[in-house]
């Protein structure tokens, strides 16, 4: 009887801690979650603006960083108020199937083509986004995806249907789906020396880059447009929408754009703002 | 090379000037893993005692079982811990994803297998020498569980060290269910995943030698409390 007395202590014990660990921890409420993408993550973005925000509002922001795939999947789920991802595609029928209450443009980059200076395929200098893959292609010469179903994967597979290669014939060959983020992407590729296709803000704050180089760029093809969306408080009612839709218009506002636009690194602007005002 | 090199000066100079972003995330780091050590000896003791102990049909597959689960993926015990506290899981109503006692409920998923595993064999050790002794006595099973947890307790410690290595080196549940947010669920092991990422390797690398530095800590005091106990018992 003894033992048994010890183990409901030893239990109850258990669940006291676990109770006030939890209420230790997430005591306020007066936060955001936004599901979003590495790119924006890894280049830093989120630390710069979202402090601005969180002081006008008092809202805090937190950022759970996944690929677009995984972002607009969580937000499917109502594990998040706010997506604020990269693939137009996927961002309108997430909308059009009621997840999400409407999208906005916010700000754009672009993708560019990044590899070893002694760049094997002979791309270098290349306007034609998709030409220079089919050329990686023909020379088997190695090129990291991303491969995870984020939105840089899906601007690479796009790019790579209009150059007519199938690159997942060379799979583990010479074509090297990492299955991580963006940032882990290029760490595989400066260790294998494979070209990849990045965004150029995580490729401009990534600080592991060895002899790599912007190969190709300015393709329109290339152009990296990122959205914002509310998940829809009709479909999850825990969604705090209010909040939410203040953090929405607040980055599509012209002080929110202005601090995308003012975040730079070593005088390069990472992003571009594109909001239209009213929509 | 120069990445060591950097990586052991930046760890120094992290530790020296008790940088506060690294005292907030190791903080976090210890508060929920030897939380979830805490739950999952209670746990583990509990299981593994009993296992060694009652007799019942199913008993050799439950044990294999939890020994098999001691490999469970730490990827793959946080998405059963997604899918139960996301929005739409089960559990959704509690609102615990993204919330560090959702990383602690994780880490017991991970963590109970190992320590009552290891609880199991020191008790069937500790059985097979004192079983008929105890049976003549006529102690009952549960006197007996209690007796073997008592009586192994040096070696039930390093189960429970075994455990906590095991919760502060993950990386995989922590980040599915914490999400890894910034001043919220970032742990050293997210915030190293994230500093590699960026590519920053020799800080990553800092990251990673503050943490074993703890871990070292965390060992070295509980191997002395050992030893501190042996000296009481036997002065």
């Amino acid at each position: 009887m003894k033992f048994h007395r010890r183990v409901l202590f030893g239990l109850g014990a258990a669940f006291l801690l676990a109770s006030l660990a939890s209420t230790g921890f997430a005591a306020e409420d007066d936060f955001i979650i936004v599901q979003s993408t590495t790119s924006t993550q890894n280049s830093g973005l989120f630390d710069y603006i979202l402090p601005k925000f969180t002081e006008k509002t008092g809202i805090d922001v937190r950022v759970v960083a996944v690929g677009t795939g995984q972002a607009l999947k969580n937000g499917r789920n109502g594990d998040g108020d706010v997506v604020l991802v990269h693939s137009k595609p996927d961002e309108e029928k997430f909308v059009a199937e009621g997840w999400g209450v409407k999208r906005h443009d916010v700000m754009y980059n672009d993708f560019v083509i990044v590899g070893p200076a002694s760049d094997p395929a002979g791309i270098a200098g290349l306007k034609d986004a998709d030409r220079a893959l089919a050329k990686i292609a023909e020379a088997e010469a190695p090129f990291a995806s991303r491969g995870d179903d984020s939105g840089t994967h899906k601007a690479e597979r796009d790019l790579w249907g209009q150059a007519g290669v199938d690159p997942t014939k060379g799979s583990g060959d010479w074509y090297l789906e990492t299955g991580s983020g963006m940032g882990a992407t290029l760490n595989t590729a400066v260790g294998k020396h494979a070209y990849t296709l990045a965004d150029r803000g995580t490729w401009l704050s990534f600080a592991n880059k060895d002899d790599f180089e912007v190969l190709v760029e300015g393709d329109p093809k290339l152009f990296n447009q990122y959205g914002v969306i509310l998940v829809n408080p009709e479909k999850h009612p825990r969604v705090k929408a209010e909040k939410g839709q203040a953090f929405v218009g607040w980055l599509t506002s012209g002080e929110g754009q202005k601090a995308i636009a003012s975040y730079k690194i070593d005088g390069q602007q990472l992003f571009f703002p594109n909001a239209r005002p009213g929509t | 090379m120069t990445d060591f090199i950097d990586a052991f000066r930046t760890a120094l100079g992290l530790i020296v000037t008790l940088d506060p972003d690294l005292v907030e995330i190791l903080v976090l780091s210890i508060k929920v893993s030897l939380s979830a050590v805490v739950i999952a000896s209670l746990l583990g003791f509990a299981i593994g005692g009993a296992l060694a102990v009652y007799r019942f049909p199913g008993r050799g597959a439950v044990s294999a079982v939890l020994s098999a689960l001691m490999g469970l993926p730490p990827v793959v015990a946080g998405l059963v811990v997604y899918l139960l506290l996301s929005n739409v899981g089960p559990l959704g109503v509690l609102q615990l994803l993204y919330t560090p006692t959702a990383m602690i409920i994780a880490q017991v998923v991970l963590v109970t297998p190992i320590i009552g595993a290891l609880t199991r064999q020191a008790c069937q050790d500790l059985l097979e020498e004192y079983d008929e002794q105890l049976r003549s006595l006529g102690a009952s099973s549960s006197a007996i569980v209690a007796t073997l947890l008592w009586d192994g307790r040096y070696r039930l410690i390093t189960a429970v060290l075994a455990g906590f290595g095991r919760a502060i080196a993950e990386v995989g549940a922590v980040m599915i269910v914490g999400g890894n947010i910034d001043h919220v669920t970032r742990t050293m092991t997210t915030a190293i995943a994230l500093e590699t990422s960026k590519g920053n390797i020799a800080l990553a690398l800092a990251l990673g030698i503050v943490l074993l530095t703890i871990a070292l800590a965390v060992n070295a005091s509980l191997i002395w409390v050992q030893r501190l106990a042996n000296r009481l018992a036997y002065a």
